[in-house]
């Protein structure tokens, strides 16, 4: 059995990248830096998806299918997110996160 | 797990693997612990082009050519251009504190660790009968005949996040 034939492979590898996204998206405070680590978070979902379409569904198309639909929807957000980014650095003229806190009660 | 010698074509393909699984997993090291911003748009980019390799060794090149073409060639992009457009780079950024840093690393530590107990306790059952029909061809019927409301939403959704994100943007940096 070879490494890249094995359904463990990938996901402890999409654990990995997960795992990675999440320190991101907690330790960092620029918000261009955490959409980055979303980023990353939605391709550790994808490749699971896409592992388990390679072993385990029954018809291959449907894991590709579902894989362009997350890419779509990340990209998506990616352009409403740095919209929003760009309209808070207008108003705040800073993008960390910590001064953005208008909406704090 | 047995290893094949090194100039037989599974040796160079499992060497390939691993090549490519280490630009995925350096370049998303480099996209969330670098300090530049920019060096986090190219690190995110570098583990894109793993993430695509990987698609290629999972039977997908489909996938994998969109997967640079949107993430690469447009989500990365459109990130640059945010960049540019927001904070400038030589402003000085005062280090994180230590304690936020380690409360991170555990919060993710935490959730590393339950999610690898959970995949290896596991048992993985390959569905009874599986077809093997990995051509592009039966993709896009797919797309065209079961999953044609998928196709229609993820058009209807690009829209209207196009326009969201015109509207919200509007006006550039200065202006307020």
């Amino acid at each position: 059995m070879l490494v890249f034939n094995q359904l463990e492979t990938y996901l402890y590898l999409a654990l990995l990248l997960f795992a990675i996204g999440l320190y991101g998206v907690l330790a960092r405070r620029s918000l261009i830096a955490i959409l980055i680590s979303v980023e990353l978070i939605l391709n550790a979902a994808s490749i699971n998806f896409m592992a388990f379409n390679r072993f385990l569904a029954p018809h291959p198309a449907v894991g590709q299918v579902i894989a362009l639909f997350i890419m779509a929807v990340a990209a998506a957000e990616a352009a409403i997110a740095l919209s929003i980014i760009v309209a808070v650095y207008r108003k705040l003229k800073s993008i960390n996160i910590e001064h953005a806190t208008e909406l704090r009660g | 797990m047995n290893f094949p010698g090194f100039l037989s074509p599974q040796g160079i393909a499992t060497i390939a693997f691993f090549v490519v699984v280490a630009v995925t997993l350096v370049g998303a090291l480099i996209a969330v612990a670098a300090r530049n911003i920019f060096h986090n748009v190219l690190g995110l980019a570098m583990s894109l082009i793993g993430v695509a390799g990987l698609f290629l060794y999972l039977n997908s090149p489909f996938v994998a050519l969109m997967e640079i073409l949107i993430y690469v060639g447009a989500i990365c992009i459109a990130i640059c251009f945010a960049i540019m457009l927001s904070e400038p780079l030589y402003l000085p950024r005062p280090p994180r504190k230590f304690t936020k840093i380690l409360g991170a690393m555990a919060g993710s530590g935490l959730v590393f660790i339950f999610l690898l107990l959970l995949t290896k306790k596991t048992k993985w059952v390959p569905a009874a009968e599986r077809s093997t029909d990995w051509s592009v061809t039966t993709i896009g019927h797919y797309l065209l005949t079961n999953y044609s409301l998928i196709f229609e939403v993820v058009s209807l959704l690009l829209l209207v996040a196009m326009l969201g994100a015109i509207v919200i943007a509007r006006g550039g940096r200065g202006s307020s």
